[in-house]
């Protein structure tokens, strides 16, 4: 029970991720002698940091399953194939078949690590993340292939643990996804002081895992010439391209839909839309199998939505409200549009773009920690207040993110929010400050609050 | 820190403000007083946690000035923004070491203040005297002190391979990741130091995986360099290496020379004697590499050990500071000799005996650091009872030292080699051993006794379980 998130995602990284944090922390010893402190060199027991990450998966599974059943939900083990409208058959390996109707399919199956052409997973020298999470081995050098989230994540953990990484990225600059300025901003902290390297705009056409003592060779192509760069030879590699859909076998061609690339499509209210356009009645996905934005809670959110639409109450859900976050040291967060993303929207709509930053350094908290190395930024519209971007790369940024997410989940203004009173000393008060220095124009009303004379 | 240069008679006259109308009693007495005025060093400042060195952007006062205590005096560039630096006393800025542009490191001398304007000559002409030695650009200037200038701490006595490496280096190496020189294959921190340093990867000797570059392997080019001193591709802001003699010159001793050549004549005057031993250093070896990862050193355990002995041969740890009795000292402070740039310091492991080999090899950091940054005061390098001077790291396989005054001992460690040996069964094998040769005062200190604390040592060495306490 549990999906990707318990059992291969979320939860055991991120024991693996509070594992590198403090081992990075008791390692940094400038950082610790600035604070005043003096710590012995530290090491750690491979075995006991996977165990502190299988055992967490293990109760989250169980604390799970328990509150499920708690509540009356009936657990069928099996792999699920829908027959028909309204039916679903399902079964194990070298066991009997059954049969089962139900009012509702909603189909969440998830997704797995999409391993490009070319590449031979071995599971032990040339793994995904599925492997990486048990960590088994922890080698001198790791080439990582792809520097989004997961890659970024992992290479936190690695160089943590005492291994050197090389990064192989397709696009032209690293960790593509991210608002550019953030960008940079993670490189020089998450990058260069640390035992990586790069490649960029290349593909790893071939990679062969070590054998016979061998190490593993990976040949990098240029991505767009395609001509032969480089080749590598490391003693592992970590394939994080990205998560490929999981809806094999899940029997869709019996009500007439077919996936796209692997994706079920669906409209904003996760109906499933079938081969020629329509709605399937009572067939809804949800998750990573959709495709519409790949995170655990937008999983949830997702299903939120369908359930209150079961029971009778439309909701649509607001993707562009949905946060984002990266474990790394320091954390990096998002929600809403980068900085290029917004800049596109307002010349296609006509509207003007305004940005607040702010860096760690003002805030006292940080520099009381001696973790002043941050940045965050707004990006709104100065003619309505709207939010329409936030992004912060700092300490805690995960949990900070929520007030702006929640911002533009309610649809609330820069103007409304100014005057909203932050504790201190906290690292809120990074977000206090970006709003505070936020310029709207001033003929925009507040929407609380009595008018306000011209 | 200040030094003591200038004595000086002083009249002090009554300030204006002070004088009374004529006719009443003056208040001060016009007697001559001897006052001991002080040219202060005013130090580039550490400005982050993570600084070494900072360039001065300007001076915003020149020399001549006036200064008052918390005036602003210079700016300087640290690694994260320009900084106005203040000025801790009153004074006279009386000479600028570092001008504008140039990069000093933390802790150096950057300018001369003096207390009154009749010192600002003669802080200048100290200031003269005291560059002349030292190039202005880009390395930091030498300043005269009896504190120790800058400081290179020789590596433990690790086998002569690591020193081997090195000169190797610089030939050509087939390993089979390269596909016979064609391709260097180096990990992704070995890439990094070698373009932060200078260093050519090509020729460099991978012993990594399948013939590999790591990181180490470019810290041994550059550790070869460094002893080579000759090493082109070497970072350039390293102190000037002693090279710059000037044949046929006369050089004066500087403070701190002089203070080592009045020692060692002293020292004549002590009835010496040596007693050579050779240890077997391969359990200390494994031990070493153990506990190496806690940041355990050799120079710590080799202190460590040594002090051990010493508990239980305290007659070893004793002295004859008048000639005709035995000091008995309460502590066993052991002193490791180190070399710096043109001089000799011995920062002190004070109660080495009682001190976790952890912690010590934590305090000997300290000491390393600072007497890199002549932050060393004097209870932390005279107060040694017992000396160790270590040789090795250069080959050097047996040597005798010079009896510091003051202690009865001192051990001149050896490098340790592989050595073929006969056992008493007729058998020949392989062991790594180092000598060492302990030189003592033979008024408080006779043969037996150094004999048995010696033989008490190499079991301690051979069976080093002890010592991680």
């Amino acid at each position: 029970m549990g999906g990707t998130c318990v059992n291969r995602g979320c939860v055991p990284s991120k024991a693996l991720l509070a594992v590198s944090g403090r081992m990075r922390e008791l390692q940094d010893e400038h950082h610790m002698k600035a604070l005043g402190l003096q710590v012995a060199a530290a090491g750690y027991d491979r075995q006991a940091v996977a165990d502190h990450a299988n055992n967490l998966a293990s109760k989250i599974r169980g604390n799970l399953t328990n509150s499920l059943k708690a509540i009356g939900v009936d657990i069928l083990t099996g792999f699920g194939t829908i027959v028909g409208p309204q039916k679903v058959k399902y079964g194990k390996v070298g066991f009997s078949e059954n049969v089962v109707t139900a009012k509702d399919i909603i189909i969440a199956t998830g997704s797995v690590p999409f391993v490009p052409k070319g590449i031979e997973i071995d599971g032990k020298t040339v793994i995904t993340s599925d492997h990486a999470l048990k960590l088994e081995f922890v080698p001198d050098w790791i080439a990582i292939v792809g520097s989004g989230y997961i890659g970024l994540e992992f290479s936190d953990v690695y160089t943590a643990l005492g291994s050197e990484v090389t990064f192989i990225e397709a696009m032209d600059q690293l960790m593509p996804g991210f608002d550019p300025e953030i960008g940079k901003l993670a490189q020089r902290v998450l990058i260069n002081p640390r035992k990586i390297d790069y490649y960029t705009g290349v593909f790893a056409t071939k990679i062969t895992p070590a054998k016979d003592g061998k190490p593993v060779t990976i040949e990098l192509i240029d991505a767009k010439t395609k001509e032969a760069k480089d080749t590598l030879e490391v003693d592992a590699a970590l394939i994080a391209t990205g998560r490929a859909p999981f809806t094999k076998g899940l029997g869709l061609n019996n009500i007439n839909v077919e996936t796209q690339r692997g994706f079920v499509p669906v409209d904003d209210r996760m109906r499933v839309i079938d081969a020629d356009g329509n709605l399937v009645p009572h067939v809804y996905c949800i998750g990573d199998a959709n495709g519409k934005l790949m995170l655990a809670h937008t999983a949830s959110a997702q299903g939120i939505s369908v359930i209150e639409q079961l029971t009778g109450k439309d909701y649509v859900l607001n993707h562009l409200s949905i946060p984002a976050a990266c474990f790394t040291h320091p954390e990096i967060s998002m929600v809403g549009l980068t900085e290029p993303q917004a800049r596109e929207k307002a010349e296609k709509e006509g509207f003007e773009i305004s940005i607040a930053k702010t860096s760690f350094k003002a805030n006292t908290k940080a520099l009381a920690e001696n973790e002043g190395e941050g940045l965050a930024k707004l990006i709104y519209r100065p003619d309505t207040g709207e939010i329409l971007g936030v992004h912060i790369l700092g300490m805690h940024a995960a949990d900070l993110i929520h007030e702006a997410s929640n911002a533009i989940a309610l649809g609330t203004r820069v103007q409304d929010i100014k005057f909203a009173v932050h504790a201190h000393p906290t690292l809120s008060e990074v977000l206090d400050e970006l709003y505070k220095s936020a310029k709207v124009n001033p003929h925009v009303s507040k929407s609380v609050s009595e008018p306000v004379s011209v | 820190m200040s030094s003591h240069l200038l004595h000086s008679s002083f009249i002090p006259t009554a300030p204006p403000s002070l004088r009374r109308r004529p006719g009443c009693a003056s208040p001060l007495p016009r007697t001559p007083l001897l006052v001991q005025s002080k040219i202060r060093e005013i130090f580039m400042p550490a400005l982050s946690s993570t600084m070494t060195e900072g360039k001065i952007v300007s001076w915003i006062k020149s020399e001549g000035d006036k200064l008052s205590k918390g005036e602003s005096v210079v700016v300087v560039e640290s690694d994260k923004a320009d900084m106005d630096v203040e000025s801790f006393y009153d004074g006279y800025l009386a000479a600028i070491v570092v001008d504008e542009g140039l990069s000093a490191a933390v802790g150096s001398t950057i300018a001369l203040l003096a207390e009154t304007e009749e010192e600002i000559a003669l802080a200048i002409a100290q200031s003269k005297k005291s560059s002349s030695s030292a190039p202005a650009a880009p390395a930091p200037p030498a300043p005269t002190s009896d504190a120790p200038k800058v400081f290179d701490e020789m590596p433990s006595p690790a086998p002569a391979v690591k020193a081997s490496v090195g000169t190797n280096a610089l030939g050509s190496a087939e390993h089979p990741a390269s596909e016979g020189g064609k391709r260097v294959v180096a990990s992704p921190y070995a890439k990094k130091l070698a373009k932060d340093f200078g260093v050519d990867l090509k020729g460099v000797f991978g012993s990594g995986p399948n013939g590999r570059v790591v990181a180490k392997d470019v810290e041994a080019v550059l550790a070869a360099a460094k002893l080579s001193g000759g090493g082109a591709k070497v970072q350039a802001s390293e102190p000037p290496k002693p090279s710059g003699v000037e044949l046929g010159s006369v050089v004066q001793f500087t403070t701190m020379q002089g203070a080592v050549s009045r020692n060692m004549v002293e020292s004549l005057a002590v009835p010496t004697f040596r007693v050579g031993y050779t240890f077997t250093t391969d359990a200390l070896d494994a031990l070493y590499k153990k506990i190496k990862s806690k940041g355990v050193t050799m120079t710590a355990l080799l202190a460590k050990a040594t002090a051990l002995a010493l508990v239980k041969h305290p007659i070893v740890n004793s002295s004859c500071r008048d000639g005709k009795s035995f000091t008995y000292n309460t502590h066993i402070n052991v002193a490791v000799a180190v070399a710096i740039d043109g001089g000799l310091i011995t920062p002190v492991l004070q109660d080495a005996d009682k001190v976790d080999i952890y912690t010590l090899s934590r305090k000997w950091k300290e000491l390393v650091d600072k007497a890199r940054a002549k932050q060393l005061q004097p209870n932390e390098y005279t107060t040694g009872t017992f000396t160790l001077s270590n040789l090795g790291m250069f080959g050097v396989d047996r040597f005798d030292a010079i009896l510091p005054p003051g202690t009865g001992a001192i051990m001149a460690v050896g490098a340790s080699q592989p050595t073929v040996v006969g056992t008493k069964d007729g058998r020949i094998g392989m062991k790594t051993q180092m000598q060492v040769n302990v030189t003592a005062d033979h008024r408080v200190i006779y043969g037996a006794d150094l004999a048995a604390f010696l033989q008490t040592l190499s079991k301690i060495i051979e069976d080093p379980k002890d010592l991680t306490f």
